[in-house]
């Protein structure tokens, strides 16, 4: 009696050698508990090595497995066979990224966009340790708690058609992650972050809301983005019609 | 620790297509609620002509009403009506992400939020009918 | 503040005004306009559009969505491929809400 299989359509790109990305299939062992992960794995390790990919964790919590199934961003390591079969599975690497080698994505520009948002605590004067910890409240914390909770997985920036058609669109997780500091009560360096409030920043986005959809930790970018969009338009108005007020 | 970077001249660029919107359901749904806006756009200029009319007389006023009465109007209604309620369908739900509502140490879930939205809504329009009812010559 | 000088706020905050306005208000009046009146449900002179604080709601009603639909709009049409013209599309856009909002004005001022 045959195994069960289940067929994955797989980009392969080898820079230098092809011209544009081709698909390769490969059919793999169909188990029930297996993601596409292990799949990829299994092709790995069993058919082809030349396929090249990320992966680490395994478990949903290092961000590194991103990639396009069936045309929807997802981590591998949780897309299970059993939603997709009988059917063929197509795994392509994440979008609107450029690819470096099959479903490896060159992700410098996202790396860049982190940065630029100062994710660190900004003090006007840092607090000598001599004077102890900085206390927080639950109401405090649970008011950046959820922002905090991201992997970089980029998940949210191939699902954001602005992004695509944008590419100097700041992007959820980088807005996301400079709303988690403009809201920690510790931070206070909320001005440093003007980029979020430039053009390429949050006023690009038009609140698809595709990112929050595919985000696997449930950060819920599109709310922060939303919300910086309010808070700005209000520090905005007041800051024209009451200039001496200022903070 | 020196960074290898990716050969820029070897990384392969996909193109995002003018038609990306409909190449998924949710991207479609997402183009119909921003088009939504032009609809009703086009029904205030419907409504502001329509009021222009006095200007020319009770009976302008109600010959446009007349015109509005054909079916190729009606069917103009139906399909603005649909997109007005999906606007403000869809606006609802974009408000409870927007203001998270507090009711002390708890979060009103945002299915809540849209509800009650919807409820002003129907007063709204309730109150805004009577008005008509009330004020109309 | 070290914001950049972008007027984008301006812009979005009419947006989401115009956003309110029409999700709660304009369905109300369709069913009256496009409905009620040609289908003869009910009668209407169009007298009440002259009293002041009616000519006042007309303009909230009328304008603010037409501002809505300018941003919204314009970030739209450059989405579906026509970024480079996207100048030439801000001015279509804004400026057509600009034009709506002398117009009514211009009308309600004339009834």
């Amino acid at each position: 009696m045959a195994e069960p299989t289940i067929t994955l359509n797989v980009t392969r790109y080898r820079p230098g050698q092809d011209q544009a990305p081709t698909t390769q299939a490969y059919a793999v062992p169909y188990k029930e508990d297996w993601v596409v992960l292990d799949a990829l794995n299994h092709i790995k390790d069993q058919m082809d090595g030349t396929l090249s990919y990320r992966w680490s964790c395994r478990m949903g919590v290092c961000g590194s497995c991103g990639m396009m199934v069936n045309g929807t961003p997802k981590l591998t390591c949780a897309a299970f066979l059993r939603d997709y079969y009988p059917h063929e599975i197509r795994v392509e690497p994440l979008a609107n990224f450029p690819i470096i080698r099959d479903l490896v994505i060159d992700m410098s520009d996202f790396l860049e966009k982190l940065k630029s948002v100062k994710p660190w605590i900004i003090r006007k004067e840092e607090k000598p340790v001599v004077q102890g910890e900085y206390l927080q409240t639950p109401a405090q914390l649970e008011a950046f708690h959820q922002f905090t909770q991201c992997i970089n997985c980029m998940l949210c920036y191939a699902a954001c058609p602005v992004y695509g058609l944008e590419p100097k669109f700041l992007g959820p997780a980088a807005i996301a992650l400079g709303y988690r500091y403009n809201m920690d009560s510790r931070d206070q360096g909320k001005e440093q972050r003007a980029i979020i409030g430039n053009h390429d920043g949050i006023w690009d986005c038009t609140f698809v809301g595709e990112c929050s959809v595919v985000c696997p930790k449930d950060v819920d970018p599109a709310a922060a983005i939303q919300r910086s969009k309010v808070d700005m338009t209000k520090n905005w108005f007041q800051s024209i019609l009451m200039p001496w007020g200022q903070r | 620790m020196s960074v290898t970077r990716p050969e820029k001249s070897k990384l392969y660029y996909r193109k995002m297509p003018a038609t990306w919107w409909l190449q998924k359901q949710s991207y479609f749904l997402f183009m119909l609620r921003e088009f939504s806006s032009l609809f009703i756009a086009l029904f205030l200029l419907v409504y502001l002509v329509e009021i222009y009319q006095l200007t020319k007389g009770p009976d302008a006023y109600a010959a446009f009403i007349h015109k509005l009465s054909s079916p190729g109007w009606i069917f103009f209604h139906v399909v603005v009506l649909l997109f007005a309620l999906y606007h403000s369908f869809t606006w609802f739900q974009s408000s409870a992400v927007v203001l998270p509502v507090r009711l002390g140490e708890h979060l009103v879930p945002r299915q809540t939020v849209t509800a009650l939205h919807i409820v002003a809504w129907a007063v709204i329009s309730l109150v805004v009918l009577i008005l008509f009812l009330t004020l109309k010559g | 503040m070290t914001m950049e000088k972008t007027t984008e706020p301006i812009w979005w905050g009419l947006f989401s005004a115009g956003g309110v306005v029409a999700a709660f208000l304009v369905p109300i009046h369709i069913i009256l306009v496009g409905f009620a009146l040609p289908l003869g449900w009910i009668s209407d002179s169009g007298a009440l559009y002259r009293i002041w604080w009616v000519k006042l709601y007309l303009f909230i009603l009328i304008v603010l969505p037409l501002y809505h639909w300018g941003h919204r709009h314009y970030f739209t049409l450059n989405h579906m491929g026509l970024k480079p013209i996207s100048k030439l599309l801000a001015v279509l856009c804004y400026g057509g809400a600009i034009f709506g909002t002398v117009v009514t004005v211009w009308v309600l001022l004339k009834i």
